[in-house]
């Protein structure tokens, strides 16, 4: 990681952000011509956009994210699934990769189930469409969930992938991590565990400084693996 | 207020517990005390004992209740029954349910609503011991428990109160300048926007007396945004996180 991680700037609500030229993208609020941190976050800027990327609060549903969700009521022609936001998503029958009759659904999906989803639109009243229609999009019939805050979630991945690789290629494990802060992970039981303390182990250091590196002096000390030659 | 002319609020131009007219009692704050709350925050004000916790955006029950536009911010002000010289009987009373209604229209003023249609933000703030001014007191702790929550707002909100005891206009009434004094005007404040989100009095001011309490309680305000900031800026440090890594380093 570069020298500039270090001097990571922390924003608090209402702070004004020196932003010459810049466009607001998430998290600010524009006032007077000015842009304001609209919550508690770290400024970052991307592609001419001076975003505050949250250090707290719950996942807020946005088109496009792929997340892990909980089946949690089952009715004739639709599935009503927990994606960890405010209000649960329905997924109907016809967003499912099957042809399910009337009244049939229950022998496709269950209730606590768990599905690997996409949401494909938010409406301005926050109401979620869901597909499980898609490639790489399925039921999830093994391996286990873990929940980590949502705001952590680009630590478990990583810069470009580097972090979920890793954890990949040292514990063997198919791991997912939803945008909703759940991750799938599947594979043998000690690599399922290693995975498991790994992940916890960057939730509990997640703005440390070379969490990488760590993460992988550990993964090579647990497993004896050495990837490096 | 009422009078009791045994008691000297004011002597040799100081006051009961020492402090000079426009002085604050001791404040401090810490941010994100409760690990089950998406956000808290724990504030001692000279004698006051005020814990504040905020839950969501979730979904709002009663459903009725819901606005379809915007997330409903719902403050709950409750005093224990301990926090009090006599028990004081537990549950909603006339006093909290005006003072959770102040302060959920005052927090409401600089939550970005409009962001969460249909859904509550719940801020409960526990007074676990009372020593006057608990009102002002809940508000600020209840806006750093916001932000600790990661809620989009304006702004913090900063609040203090100002009065009158023995004629002479004063900054942060305590326990008996409260009761026998003869005004106390709490005020909400946004500094950014230099915008009033709670006022009330209790009591008689003169318009110029009224000038110098809310001069006197906007300072204070500003003061007390900088204590606010300042706890939130310990918990989310990149120096402290800094530590860990080097823990970390060493550790593994």
């Amino acid at each position: 990681m570069s020298k500039d991680e270090t001097k990571r700037e922390l924003l608090l609500p209402g702070d004004e952000i020196e932003a010459e030229g810049l466009k607001p993208g998430k998290g600010v609020f524009k006032k007077d011509g000015k842009i304001y941190a609209a919550k508690l976050g770290i400024k970052n800027i991307r592609k001419g956009y001076v975003n505050v990327a949250a250090q707290s609060g719950r996942y807020d549903p946005s088109e496009g994210d792929k997340v892990i969700g909980t089946v949690s009521d089952i009715d004739a022609s639709y599935w009503t699934v927990d994606v960890n936001a405010p209000f649960p998503a329905v997924l109907h029958v016809n967003d499912v990769p099957w042809r399910v009759d009337y009244g049939d659904t229950g022998s496709y999906i269950q209730v606590g189930d768990a599905l690997l989803i996409k949401i494909t639109d938010v409406d301005e009243q926050k109401r979620m469409q869901i597909t499980i229609d898609e490639e790489g999009l399925r039921k999830l019939d093994v391996g286990q969930i873990i929940e980590i805050p949502p705001f952590q979630v680009p630590r478990v991945i990583g810069r470009g992938g580097s972090m979920i690789s890793m954890l990949k290629k040292y514990t063997g494990c198919k791991i997912f991590v939803g945008q909703n802060g759940r991750i799938w992970i599947d594979g043998d039981l000690e690599g399922q565990y290693l995975a498991v303390k790994a992940i916890k182990m960057i939730e509990e250091n997640a703005q440390a400084i070379g969490l990488t590196e760590a993460i992988e002096s550990f993964l090579k000390k647990e497993t004896g693996k050495d990837f490096d030659d | 207020m009422g009078s009791n002319k045994d008691i000297e609020l004011i002597e040799d131009g100081k006051r009961m517990d020492g402090r000079e007219f426009d002085e604050l009692r001791e404040i401090t704050i810490k941010a994100g005390v409760l690990k089950r709350a998406d956000g808290s925050a724990y504030l001692e004000w000279g004698k006051n004992k005020i814990m504040a916790a905020v839950y969501g955006p979730r979904e709002m029950h009663p459903r009725h209740a819901q606005e379809t536009r915007k997330a409903v911010v719902r403050a709950r002000y409750n005093m224990a029954a301990f926090s009090v010289p006599d028990r004081k009987r537990p549950g909603p009373d006339r006093r909290s349910i005006e003072i959770s209604k102040l302060v959920s229209e005052a927090l409401e003023k600089v939550v970005f609503t409009e962001k969460y249609p249909r859904s509550v933000i719940d801020v409960f703030i526990e007074v676990l011991q009372a020593s006057a001014g608990t009102r002002c007191g809940g508000l600020t702790a209840a806006s750093v428990a916001l932000a600790d929550a990661g809620i989009p707002m304006s702004d913090l909100v900063a609040s203090c109160a100002s009065g009158k005891i023995e004629g002479q206009v004063v900054l942060d009434l305590g326990k008996n300048e409260d009761n026998y004094g003869q005004a106390d005007v709490p005020v909400g404040y946004i500094p950014r926007s230099d915008d009033i989100c709670l006022l009330q009095m209790d009591g008689n001011l003169t318009e110029e007396e009224y000038e110098e309490a809310m001069d006197m309680a906007i300072e204070a305000c500003k003061e007390i945004h900088g204590i606010q900031r300042e706890a939130l800026r310990e918990r989310y440090s990149t120096e402290l996180k800094d530590e860990n890594e080097k823990d970390l380093a060493e550790g593994v």
